[in-house]
């Protein structure tokens, strides 16, 4: 039985169109992260399935059950915020607790569960303390905490390291995947970051202005985008497009090439330019090359090398790894 | 902090500026402190001195208190004041609360309308309330009173309030939507809470034009026993004859009850006003 599926949703709000007609099913168990940049609709989409905004049409239906019109409390799902929400006025164990104290559940298992998500996410020395007392990483733990101790049958998270710095995003990140392999439990995952959704997804759901662009497991979306947008969302750094000339000669309008399938070679042959920037990281290294009438190519080295910008350098690419697509933008 | 800003001089210019205007706030009322200790020739002969030991008398105090009702008078007030700003904030939260959250159809309009009366003195529909409130037997009554101030004091409070609910986190209430609060719970437990700041400047805001107001206690409530002190202290002014002995002192008693109101307040006040200016 799948956990969760949309049927054709949308959403306007006014005149807008926000999400335009989405379908998608999510299997029990599955981790799926919605992806896209700001703007594409897809925490308009999170807050539907958790019934915190109306679908303008179209169902959802949550563990085979419909709940268009069920409240957000009723549908069987908790939420991890981007900014933590924890409630100020309420101990850390208060925090976790209210959900379960509004349901009805008696004291004793509340406790128990409480101690259990505490002892999971290494929060209890923390249980008396108030939010204000907390760091970020604390918060979003118990943030965290507060969705566990309710045993969802869906569990969403919007954008939830969005506020955390770099070192603990890359923590709490491993902590998420963790919880899920540990929990099993069906997730679904906002965020604009695809190293996030590349990291953390069973399936990713790629969206760009209301619409799903593609969906699939994110190898599958590296190696196989359906089209330029995800072809271009996909990786880091971007996928290259050239167009014209060399575009038409293997029968595409345009063609993609990630930047580890190309090679700095000697200044011969058809693809020719200057090295505009270098950037150096170690275990790799970008070279930035201005090609005449294209966008600059990024070349991506494993390892280090050492080039002199400003010098003329020759691009060759591996030509079974070069994407192809057409007119409209779609992969052939 | 920058050397510039910390100068001397600067500083100096500043706090001489904030004294001056300090002095001239005040200068009325510790006239009216002042001349309360002094008799009826004390006052007139010199009105700007201390009063020493010729002039100082208690005289004023004594016919106050020995008039006997003042008392009452001074409870009225507080009662009018008090529900009144329990009313304002109440209502005027509950409505921006809505204003703020809800997505309707005619938000905006009903905003405006909420708003309009910040432009529109209530004194315009004098006789109009007056009629309404002689219809439901309410004249001579505190609650005629209490409900005029509410009607007063909601149109700012809405204004107000509304942009400081707009500010609170939507992610706390849809935790709280999805943790299965209701929206009362939401209101009161999580939001309320958080602009706290506003609801004491709205408050005081509110408090004064209440505490002062002459005119709604004599149109309205003119009775003996609904008599407020700001009303109280005009029977010793006459047409001839002013009792300034008794009108001082009754308007120097008249500053302590909102005095401590407004202490009450002013620490949640002051980081209402400077809320989003500083961070």
């Amino acid at each position: 039985m799948s956990a969760l599926t949309l049927q054709n949703i949308t959403k306007r709000f006014g005149s807008t169109d926000v999400i335009r007609g989405v379908d998608l099913d999510v299997a029990e168990g599955e981790f799926v992260v919605f992806v896209g940049p700001s703007g594409c609709g897809k925490s308009t989409l999170l807050r539907i399935i958790a019934g915190l905004e109306d679908q303008t049409s179209g169902h959802v239906t949550i563990a085979g059950r419909n709940v268009d019109v069920t409240p957000p409390a009723k549908r069987g799902i908790a939420m991890v915020f981007q900014s933590y929400a924890l409630y100020p006025h309420l101990t850390v164990k208060g925090n976790m607790g209210l959900a379960l104290k509004q349901e009805g559940v008696d004291k004793g298992e509340i406790e128990r569960r409480i101690a259990a998500a505490a002892k999971m996410l290494h929060l209890e020395a923390l249980l008396e303390r108030r939010p204000s007392e907390l760091s970020g990483g604390q918060r979003q733990r118990v943030a965290i905490g507060r969705a566990i101790v309710r045993q969802p049958k869906l569990f969403l998270f919007d954008e939830p390291l969005s506020n955390l710095d770099a070192a603990l995003r890359v923590n709490t990140r491993i902590e998420i995947a963790n919880l899920h392999r540990v929990l099993g439990a069906t997730m679904i995952y906002v965020t604009h970051d695809q190293v996030e959704a590349m990291t953390l997804a069973d399936k990713i759901v790629v969206l760009s202005a209301g619409k799903i662009e593609q969906v699939g497991r994110p190898i599958d979306l590296y190696n196989k985008p359906a089209n330029l947008f995800v072809a271009g969302f996909i990786g880091s750094p971007k996928m290259n497009f050239l167009k014209g000339a060399s575009a038409e000669k293997l029968g595409a309008t345009t063609i993609g090439i990630r930047p580890e399938h190309i090679r700095v070679v000697p200044a011969v042959g058809e693809w020719q330019g200057k090295i505009s920037h270098l950037e150096q990281l170690g275990s790799d290294t970008f070279v930035y090359v201005a090609m005449e009438g294209a966008e600059p190519i990024t070349v991506r080295i494993v390892g280090q090398a050492d080039f002199e910008v400003g010098s003329t350098v020759g691009l060759e690419a591996d030509v079974q790894h070069i994407h192809r697509f057409d007119a409209d933008g779609r992969a052939i | 902090m920058s050397k510039a800003r910390s100068s001397v001089a600067r500083t100096g210019l500043v706090h001489l500026a904030l004294g001056a205007y300090t002095l001239l706030a005040l200068f009325p009322i510790f006239l009216v402190l002042v001349n309360s200790f002094k008799t009826r020739a004390g006052i007139f002969s010199t009105p700007l001195q201390l009063p020493s030991a010729k002039t100082f008398s208690l005289i004023g105090y004594e016919t106050v208190l020995k008039q006997g009702d003042f008392l009452v008078y001074f409870q009225n007030s507080l009662i009018v004041t008090v529900a009144s700003i329990f009313f304002v904030l109440l209502f005027g939260a509950m409505a921006a609360f809505a204003l703020s959250e809800y997505r309707f159809r005619g938000n905006t309009m009903m905003a405006l309308y909420l708003a309009l009366g910040i432009m529109i003195p209530i004194r315009l529909g004098t006789v109009a309330i007056l009629q309404g409130m002689v219809a439901t037997g309410l004249v001579n009554t505190l609650m005629a009173l209490i409900l005029v101030y509410t009607a007063q004091g909601l149109p700012l409070a809405v204004f107000i309030l509304s942009e400081f609910m707009r500010q609170v986190s939507d992610d706390l209430k849809n935790a709280g939507r999805v943790d299965g609060l209701s929206e009362y719970t939401i209101f009161f437990r999580l939001v309320l809470p958080l602009v706290r700041p506003a609801m004491a400047t709205v408050a005081v805001f509110t408090m004064i034009p209440i505490w002062n107001d002459l005119w709604f206690p004599l149109i309205l409530a003119p009775g003996e026993a609904t008599k407020t002190v700001t009303l109280g202290a005009q029977m010793f002014i006459g047409q001839y004859v002013t009792n300034w002995n008794a009108v001082l002192s009754t308007l120097s008693l008249a500053i302590m009850p909102v005095l401590v109101l407004y202490l009450i307040f002013s620490r949640q006040l002051i980081r209402g006003i400077t809320a989003g200016a500083v961070k």
